[in-house]
């Protein structure tokens, strides 16, 4: 691997009968992800079950009750490497069920892929897993139609589908997706070129995640610093240092900028730029520094570093879309703890503006009710101002999650509007 | 702008930085498990670059088998004393000898189970809440469904089917008394990025990674250390061989590969070169299809 090669993040929705684990399963052991004692054990239980050669949808195979029931449950992360790139596979479910699965999992996803049964075409499925990759702002989608081999690999059918799915798009707010006709099951255009369909100009799954330009995913404009804990180092020669450290969310800090600290306002320039014992002229995302400052002035944890000239707005009544992901339903008027970036508050959800039917993407306004797997654009009250941006502009600085506090478990994301 | 990005090194060594002083920040009582194997001296060398200039600001803590490669108690003993930590011992002997758990019998016996009832009971009387760990998903596939901030009930038990979920990088880590946590900074990791970075950042690991001449037994088809613990059966023979571990848990358990691989580099090309996964010569994931996951669920590592 060479020591410029970049970290890709794709997630993957599908059920067991659009082949998505056959297709994980294929990149794995065409890329040669795949070690012998793995594919003996494969081996070993495709004999089992009397499966015909080796079933590649047992390499992503979890827990126990996943193995017997044939499905996925949880979100299940897999590695693979080739030469020009490293890949996180956030492999997901995709019965509706699941939803809050798809969305964590697309959470940090750099790509969706969305795949689809070429005899079916578009179904209600794939437009909730377009509506996820949109709503989660994941920068590029990669259309999964497979199963070629089952319609004569034809192109038509081929068009058909892309022009289905076209339509959904418009209405939706993505704007990098490509389009791949496959088979996974015997590996045309996942990894290899598919000699079945010539008239497939474009590149096969695996070339295509290899160079597909991501550098510009992160955003690089607005410089933001949650501060998540001040070094105070208790050792000769630091006795003054005070280290505020945390990880870049956007844009670029540099040595002598001015700043501004919130939610106090302090101003100050920065000193110095530090990882480890290493001096840093700037720090972009999503690195993980320690910043000092010219001025004594206090900080702590929750609180971010800006740059003076572009600031985040403050803000306590915050419109977001909000996925219910826990099996107690949101109570009115009931206090939740609210995480955005390093900081901690009170919040309460104010009022369900609309729910979404997710399979037909209508608005539902006369329903306040938010169970598990539900999406809703709600208004929640804040006990004090968080530095927020939108979830469009900013991943990090644009996202929340709701904790209950008395079960502390995490039951809704949010994503700024 | 084209060259603000990171490399995949740096971008999962940031990530594992991000983590450590989460757990900083969000418990009171953290702790590193330090087995003295790769992984967790990479997330200790982590943690030394998430808090510099100041000093890793919470103790390692070693589960101790009794059952262990001298050299791997020499090096721990001297990396507490280069970072100046504290360093809590569990001693799987104690939990023996105060009856808590019974020694396997028997050929293959290992007290690999036996670390979960000395673990936990660590865990409880040192009123840790967090452990980390240098656990990896790419190790096995019950770890390919942990969370990087993990949950455990009052018993220590995980349950991977009620797992908080975990966005973006906001993370979760309110629990009540008496519950605790596992974290694991390194979970985006496979093997070779943990050897890659290991190379470019020169990190010191024990000697038993490096090739090295020892007296082995072929048991199960790779190389059992010989050692006071083993029990030899009548046609096994010690013989002499240039070997060297992949991993390291304890001596009764964990078999060599002949290599000549005795730098950094020769190591990293030799695992690029490797057709088998790196536990494939551990026995204690070879005992059924589900071994890590029901152990992981009573609270193992």
């Amino acid at each position: 691997m060479l020591d410029n090669n970049q970290l890709l993040r794709f997630t993957t929705a599908g059920s067991v009968d659009d082949g998505k684990s056959t297709l994980i399963g294929r990149l794995l052991y065409d890329s040669k992800s795949i070690f012998e004692d793995q594919l003996v054990a494969i081996e070993n239980t495709s004999r089992k079950k009397g499966h015909e050669g080796v079933d590649l949808a047992l390499f992503t195979d979890g827990l126990r009750d996943e193995r017997e029931q044939g499905i996925t449950i949880d979100v299940a992360y897999r590695y693979f490497t080739t030469p020009k790139r490293k890949f996180i596979i956030a492999d997901t479910p995709g019965h509706i069920q699941y939803t809050r699965n798809m969305v964590t999992g697309a959470s940090t996803a750099n790509v969706a892929t969305i795949l689809i049964d070429a005899r079916h075409g578009v179904i209600e499925q794939t437009k909730r897993h377009a509506f996820i990759a949109s709503l989660l702002n994941i920068p590029h989608i990669i259309v999964c139609i497979n199963k070629m081999d089952l319609v004569d690999f034809s192109e038509k059918i081929y068009n058909k589908i892309v022009t289905e799915f076209e339509e959904i798009a418009s209405k939706l707010l993505v704007t990098d997706v490509r389009f791949i006709p496959m088979s996974a099951l015997l590996g045309d255009n996942v990894v290899n070129k598919s000699e079945n369909m010539p008239w497939y100009q474009g590149a096969p799954m695996l070339h295509t995640l290899e160079t597909m330009h991501i550098s510009s995913d992160i955003n690089k404009i607005d410089a933001r610093l949650p501060i998540q804990t001040v070094l105070r180092p208790q050792r000769e020669g630091f006795l003054d240092y005070r280290g505020y450290a945390g990880r870049v969310a956007s844009g670029i800090l540099r040595k002598g900028d001015d700043i501004t600290v919130l939610p106090s306002g302090f101003t100050s320039k920065i000193k110095s730029i530090n990882l480890h014992n290493t001096e840093l002229d700037e720090a972009y995302a999503p690195m993980s520094v320690s910043v000092t400052l010219e001025d004594d002035i206090d900080i702590s944890r929750g609180d971010m570093i800006v740059r003076s000239n572009n600031k985040p707005e403050p803000s306590q009544d915050i419109e977001v879309m909000l996925c219910w992901l826990n099996n107690t339903s949101a109570k009115p008027r009931t206090k939740y703890t609210v995480k955005h970036t390093s900081n901690e508050q009170t919040a309460m959800i104010k009022e369900v503006v609309y729910k979404y039917d997710i399979n037909t993407l209508d608005r539902i306004s006369n329903n306040s009710e938010l169970n598990m797997n539900d999406i809703a654009k709600v208004r929640i009250r804040t006990t004090k101002p968080l530095m927020v941006d939108s979830y469009r502009e900013n991943r990090t600085t644009g996202s929340i999650i709701l904790i209950d506090e008395a079960t502390n478990e995490t039951v809704a994301a949010g994503m700024i509007v | 702008m084209s060259k603000y990005y990171l490399n995949y090194l740096d971008e999962l060594e940031s990530e594992a930085i991000f983590i450590l002083r989460e757990v900083w920040a969000q418990f009171d009582n953290p702790v590193i498990l330090f087995s003295g194997g790769k992984d967790s001296i990479l997330v200790t060398h982590l943690a030394k670059k998430a808090f510099y200039p100041a000093k890793i600001p919470f103790p390692l803590m070693h589960v101790d088998t009794g059952h262990n490669f001298p050299e791997t108690i020499q090096f721990r003993d001297d990396i507490i004393k280069d970072l100046g930590v504290e360093l809590i011992v569990g001693s799987v002997q104690e939990s023996i000898d105060e009856g808590r758990v019974a020694e396997e019998k028997g050929k293959n016996a290992t007290r690999n189970a036996l670390q979960i009832t000395t673990l936990l009971d660590a865990i409880e009387s040192n009123k840790i809440d967090c452990a980390i760990g240098g656990g990896r998903r790419d190790e096995e596939k019950a770890r390919a469904k942990e969370r990087f901030f993990s949950h455990r009930d009052d018993f220590g038990q995980w349950d991977p089917k009620n797992q908080r979920p975990e966005l973006w990088n906001i993370f979760n880590g309110k629990h009540f008394q008496g519950e605790h946590f596992r974290a694991f900074p390194i979970s985006n990791w496979t093997e070779m990025d943990v050897w890659n970075y290991i190379k470019r950042e020169n990190i010191a690991i024990p000697s038993l990674y490096f090739a090295h001449e020892r007296e082995v037994v072929k048991r199960d088809g790779t190389w059992i250390p010989n050692s006071e613990f083993l029990v030899l059966e009548d046609h096994e023979e010690v013989v002499i061989k240039k070997i060297r571990f992949r991993t390291l848990g304890d001596i009764t358990i964990t078999g060599g590969d002949e290599s000549d691989a005795d730098t950094l580099e020769k190591i990293a090309l030799e695992v690029a070169g490797m057709r088998n996964t790196e536990r494939g010569n551990r026995s204690d994931d070879k005992r059924s299809e589900s071994a890590m996951e029901d152990r992981k669920r009573q609270g193992y590592f």
